[in-house]
């Protein structure tokens, strides 16, 4: 079950992540010039949602 | 003169490990089966106070979980260790000190300490003899037992067998309160394990290279930067540039420069010393919870202390929204202060810790379809499918290495910087 919970969660960081990396190409696609920022903020967020994923991967694997 | 104290201390450190490692050899008659040996940690003890269960069986699991984790002594090359000293306490007992070389690989048991896997464990049965005991093995046993909810799980016991009774042994303590398996048992370990060593060689390392870019410094005043001095400095700007200016601001970022630069370079060296497979790395530092622990309560403390009237009032009485709102928000706040470093913690241990496991999960690979060296087809099938695989993730975790200390540096500059950010109060009245 833990293990069925981990996946679920990889997959929703992988939606969350897919999602702010397309945004932010179209962003960049945009406003060339502003390349840096948005790249700084796309990580930032990146490791956000990524660490909400990150508790349900521990949680799941505690779990078992 | 700095910098050759320090050259001569690792130079001692090393000569003196390899010294006492030196004496005995050719009694390692216990782990001498062929390459492989090490990889087969799970069951190769063989006789169990009897029992023959020997099997030659691969159980990946329990091979990358033995990899990932801390040791009392730092496996070099087949039977190559280097000792490192065991410095433990029990109460009752009191303080033991000995090198990690004296367990023999795990065949002599001291003042009932006995090596597990390259753990130190304890007897914690009083009627064990005290002193050096030859022992003839350790056993494993999995046995369900009723956890804190009344439900059965199952546990692993590791037992001693000294003249073929078992003794059960007990793990170092740990405090996590029993949430990951650990909890308080007979005997503390303050030993310098494998992390404890490499953190040490991070920290010399980056003693040196900081001595000496800090007298490029010194030396090109007003000048272009030269040698490792020019390798450093797009790094430092990078920190100026990308984290600290934009997330604490213009007013107080020279103030949090150095912790926000010592926790990058000390992140990022701790990564890139683990990614080395051999070893002086192959320690997975900033994959255990301790020590991701010990850098999240700092930037916790540091954030904590350095909030201002502003912060604190945007924690328990948020300004400009409705009264019955702020009940809602006030405990999400308050969590919220303790949430975040604990998911800096997660982040970091789970990152290095899962692109260690891939990694040894693809190198298992080749032991899988190999079938432990019988099938030499599936050893070549495995080897070249598992290595392009391993070289790819390798190229990864360079990445991740990077972005891991990069992320832990900009979100704790930028918990710091909503600390002291000065708010305008006009603006939350709208």
């Amino acid at each position: 079950m833990g293990a069925i919970g981990a996946g679920i969660a990889a997959l929703g960081a992988g939606l969350g992540v897919g999602l702010i990396g397309s945004r932010a190409m179209e962003a960049i696609a945009r406003q060339p010039e502003a390349v840096s920022l948005i790249q700084r903020n796309m990580i930032l967020t990146a490791a956000l949602v990524e660490g909400a994923a990150l508790f349900g991967i521990v949680v799941g694997m505690l779990a078992k | 003169m700095n910098f050759r104290y320090a050259l001569i201390f690792t130079a001692s450190l090393f000569i003196s490990a390899f010294s006492l490692q030196a004496q005995d050899h050719g009694s390692s008659h216990e782990q001498d089966h062929s390459a492989l040996s090490h990889e087969e940690h799970g069951d190769h003890e063989g006789s169990c106070c009897g029992q023959e269960e020997h099997s030659t069986e691969y159980d990946p699991v329990s091979t990358v979980m033995h990899h990932i984790a801390d040791a009392n002594e730092f496996h070099i090359w087949k039977d190559v260790h280097m000792p490192l000293p065991c410095i433990l306490y029990a109460p009752g007992q009191g303080w033991s000190f000995f090198m990690s070389s004296k367990f023999h690989h795990g065949t002599l048991a001291l003042d009932g300490y006995v090596l597990n896997h390259g753990r130190v464990n304890r007897v914690a049965d009083p009627s064990f003899p005290k002193g050096e005991q030859h022992i003839d093995g350790v056993c494993h046993e999995a046995r369900m037992v009723l956890d804190a909810k009344g439900a059965e799980t199952e546990k692993d016991f590791y037992f001693v067998c000294l003249d073929g009774k078992p003794y059960q042994l007990d793990p170092p303590s740990t405090l996590d309160g029993g949430v990951l398996g650990g909890g308080l048992t007979s005997f503390y370990d303050f030993s310098i394990t494998k992390n404890v060593f490499a953190m040490i060689l991070a920290s010399i390392l980056l003693i040196l290279v900081f001595s000496a870019v800090r007298k490029g410094y010194a030396r090109n005043e007003g000048k272009a930067p030269s040698g490792i001095q020019s390798f450093f400095e797009p790094f430092f700007l990078f920190v100026k540039d990308e984290v600290t200016l934009p997330m604490i601001g213009e007013k107080h970022y020279e103030r949090f420069q150095p912790f926000i630069m010592t926790l990058f370079f000390f992140i990022l060296f701790c990564n890139l010393l683990g990614l080395i497979p051999f070893f002086p790395g192959s320690a997975n530092i900033t994959g255990n919870l301790g020590v991701t622990l010990t850098l999240a309560v700092f930037a916790f403390i540091i954030t904590n202390i350095n909030g201002n009237k502003d912060y604190w009032e945007h924690i328990f009485w948020m300004p400009g929204i409705p009264a019955w709102v702020k009940f809602i928000l006030t405990p999400i706040e308050i969590l919220s202060v303790f949430i975040k470093p604990f998911a800096l913690m997660i982040r970091l241990f789970a990152n290095i810790s899962a692109g260690h496991i891939i990694i040894l999960s693809l190198i298992g690979l080749i032991f899988v379809f190999g079938q432990n060296g019988e099938n030499i087809g599936g050893v070549f099938a495995g080897g070249i499918v598992g290595g392009l695989f391993t070289a790819f993730m390798n190229l990864i975790e360079l990445l991740v290495a990077f972005l891991q200390a990069f992320i832990f540096a900009i979100l704790t500059a930028s918990y710091i910087g909503a600390a002291v950010e000065e708010h305008h109060h006009e603006e939350a009245h709208h």
